[in-house]
């Protein structure tokens, strides 16, 4: 696993594009909240620790933090890693041709 | 034909658990009786009386107290309940000062929330649509 921070990586994986899109309609899941969506809105059979895995990389990258919250571990995302990529192209602000 | 009669929660401590299960949660004691320090304590379900009890187990164990606390920090529930209204339920439950873990959360076939029993464990209340 590479140390550098890698939002491409991340978001190469359809799985891991589901999270972003779970936690986009609700911030601040725990891993059994995340497994559950995935299992019953997607029909996804991913292991537990599969589910971990996928959210290590997220968060590796910057797109999901974590956050104790009491006793549990909730997962936060975090766009800001996309806009530097929006930026690094998109920066003519010129709407596309029709 | 085999069936489930009793099945078992752990708690930290059974005087508060008993509270939470019964004043809050809308359980009715069903078995009280000392077993040493102990109590041996159930609760059914007021809709159920002679249904599945449910034994308030003390954690005196230190491994009940690790797995306890492994399962809640990733959010994942211990027991599960049936309700009527899982929305509804979490609203009356929220004004009575219960955290939850996951909010009522439609998954499609079914309706859940996660709640924290102030007993060491989280647990989901679910109902089919």
């Amino acid at each position: 696993m590479s140390a550098e921070p890698d939002p491409f990586r991340a978001i190469a994986d359809p799985t891991r594009r589901l999270i972003l899109d779970e936690l986009t309609e609700s911030d601040g899941q725990t891993l059994f909240e995340i497994c559950s969506r995935l299992t019953m809105r997607h029909g996804l059979t991913s292991s537990r620790q599969a589910v971990s895995q996928h959210l290590a990389v997220l968060e590796q990258s910057g797109l999901v933090h974590t956050q104790r919250r009491g006793r549990y571990k909730l997962h936060h995302i975090d766009p800001g890693p996309l806009r530097a990529i929006v930026q690094r192209w998109l920066t003519t602000g010129e709407e596309p041709p029709p | 034909m085999i069936r489930i009669n009793l099945t078992s929660i752990h708690v930290d401590d059974q005087a508060k658990a008993l509270a939470f299960y019964t004043d809050t949660l809308g359980f009715s004691k069903k078995t009280d009786e000392p077993v040493g320090d102990a109590r041996w304590l159930t609760v059914v379900s007021p809709a159920d009386p002679d249904g599945v009890e449910l034994l308030l187990e003390p954690n005196e164990h230190p491994a009940a107290r690790a797995y306890q606390e492994a399962l809640t920090a990733d959010g994942i529930p211990a027991a599960q309940f049936a309700v009527d209204d899982v929305h509804a339920e979490v609203d009356r439950l929220k004004a009575l000062g219960v955290e939850f873990s996951q909010d009522a959360t439609d998954l499609g076939p079914v309706v859940t929330a996660v709640l924290d029993d102030t007993c060491g464990n989280l647990v989901q209340l679910a109902a089919l649509t």
